[in-house]
Formats: structure tokens, sequence, C-alpha cells
């Protein structure tokens, strides 16, 4: 029963999916690809160049390309940077892998530090030093104080 | 945390501040081109080299193949409204200075390839013209809008530069009678 409806819902969202890639729509690829002289998406510029290739993608989409074709049209002509993500390939994967590669880093040093705070807490004195026998006066002047309270 | 971990964990933070300065001053000096910067102190830079696809033409084309001529390279792109006004000039002056060692070069920059074709076929452009989809020499000549037009010298320094588009005939022979003048 659980793996049916596991199914059902990858079914469910892969269908939006494909439909993505084999017929976007323009907002999604303005959305995707970056004005070459405002550093911003299409769809947040209104710079010439940004209208120009949004009539360029409008363009593809109703000649039938697939967006993955569009992107590729656009890389192929503008370089990468176009692309507002970067591919996960070659060295443009770095960007992918560092992000993740900090975040283990940063798990594993608080991981490090909880491990030995929580150790050193129980088996640790306060003051770092192992506690010696008390003075024979000084324990004998604790008891007569404490007696007092009896 | 032990001493030795402490000082390790220290020396990686100010390592990793200390690249991330070098980069962010990097990418200052890189907005300003050694060539724009030069031009402004009175100075004639060489003209950064490139080899770029032709647009009206077939393989490619590189400034260092124009050596020994004056050249005069115009950043444009099929979309800057200027460029459409200056354009004309441009073929004419390239006419007017056909065979007198002058070259008229027209760079295409960050522009889609078919309409760059079409702007061309448009305006009756007959000098070459290259496509720097990428805009890999926009940064080196320092070029900040379009159009811009820069006078290159037969030695291949940089004599001369137009901010925005050229306003007439007179402007574009004021500056290659300066690239042509004695260095």
């Amino acid at each position: 029963m659980r793996l049916v409806a596991v199914v059902l819902l990858a079914v469910a969202l892969a269908g939006p999916a494909v439909a993505s890639e084999s017929k976007p729509t323009s907002a999604e690829v303005e959305s995707e690809v970056v004005c070459p002289v405002c550093d911003t998406t299409l769809d947040t510029s209104d710079s010439p160049a940004a209208r120009r290739l949004k009539v360029y993608i409008r363009a593809r989409i109703a000649a039938g390309d697939t967006k993955s074709e569009i992107k590729a049209k656009l890389v192929d002509q503008f370089g990468p940077t176009i692309l507002a993500v970067p591919p996960r390939k070659g060295f443009d994967l770095v960007a992918w892998l560092l992000p993740l590669a900090g975040l283990a880093v940063g798990v594993a040093a608080v991981g490090a530090l909880a491990w030995r705070w929580s150790r050193g807490k129980g088996d640790e004195p306060p003051s770092g030093r192992t506690p010696g026998p008390l003075d024979p006066a000084l324990e004998r002047r604790l008891d007569d104080e404490l007696a007092r309270f009896e | 945390m032990s001493g030795r971990l402490r000082i390790g964990a220290q020396a990686a933070s100010v390592a990793l501040v200390a690249a991330l300065l070098g980069l962010l001053i990097w990418k200052i000096a890189q907005g300003e081109s050694e060539v724009t910067s030069e031009l402004r102190s009175g100075g004639t830079p060489a003209a950064p080299a490139f080899r770029l696809e032709r647009l009206n033409g077939e393989g490619e084309l590189a400034l260092d193949s124009l050596r020994g001529r004056t050249i005069v390279i115009n950043f444009w792109a099929s979309y800057c409204g200027p460029c459409k006004e200056e354009t004309p000039l441009l073929q004419q002056a390239s006419k007017r200075w056909q065979g007198k060692g002058v070259v008229f070069l027209g760079v295409d920059v960050q522009d889609v390839r078919g309409d760059a074709r079409s702007f061309l076929a448009r305006y009756g452009v007959t000098y070459p013209n290259v496509y720097d989809g990428k805009g890999s020499t926009v940064g080196r000549y320092g070029v900040t809008g379009y159009p811009e037009t820069y006078f290159v010298d037969a030695a291949g320094k940089v004599r001369y530069r137009i901010a925005g588009a050229v306003q007439d005939a007179a402007e574009i022979d004021d500056g290659i009678k300066r690239a042509l003048a004695p260095a």
C-alpha cells in the first residue's frame, strides 16, 4: 500500500517536470537565464538586451524547442554564464559541491565540539584539577559547623 | 578544544578571510581596464588581442592580422538604439577611407547571432564584423556601454576612444587622424 502511494506521488511529481522540459513557459526560462549586460535574471530586467532575449526565447518556444535546447543555444552564443544556475558538470560542479562540503564540515565540527563538551562535563572537575583529601583541621572544623545545624 | 586545534582553526579562518579579500581586490581591479585608465592618463595602451568568429564572412578574424594598418574598432549590439543611428555613418566612413590604410572592424557583443547578421544586412554593412557573444573583449577594452569606438594605430596602440555613438563623419575622421598622427 505504501509502495503504491510512493509510486503515485513520484508519477504526480514527474508529470509537471516532463512538461516543463518539453513545453516550457517563457516565464520559466526567463527565470533561469541571466541578462548578459545587467547580471540579473531576465524576468527581473527590462533592459534592451533582456527584452531582446525574451523575444528570442518566445520564438524558440514557439518553434517547439525544449528547455534544454533553448538553454544550449543560449550557452552556445553567450557562454555558460548566461545560465542563472551553473550546470552540474565539469568545474561548475564545484558551485554545487562546495556548499555541501561546507555544511558537512560545519556539522562535523559542531558534532565534535558537542561530543567533547558532553564527555568532558562528567569526567572533569570545573577547575580542571583532581581534588585532594581535605586538611584534617579543616575537616574537623567542617564537622563542627555541620553539627551545629543538626 | 586543544590548543593545537584552536590555532589550526584560527589559521584556517584567517586564510579564508585573506582569500576572500584577495578575490574582492581582484574583482575590483578587473572593473577598470588598463586601456581606459591609460587612455585617460594620456597614454597609448596596446590594443588587447582577440580572435573571433566572423559575422559577415567565413572563419575567424584575429586583430593581429590587421597590424600595420589603422583600425577603427566599433563595439555594438543589434538591440542598442544609438548603434542603429551611427552604423550608416561608420559604413560611409569605411568607404571614404578605403585604400588609405584604414580598416573598420565591428565587434558585435553579447548579442543573438542571428539578430547581428540581420542588423548588418539591414544597414548594408560591408566592413568586417566579428561576433563576441560571451563579451570576452568588453572587460579588456574597458567598454562601458554600446556603442564604443576605439582608434588603433598601425603599431597596435589605442590612440583615441569615443564612448557612445559617433555624432557625425567629422568625429570619425578626427579619430582616424589622431591614430594616423606620428606617436
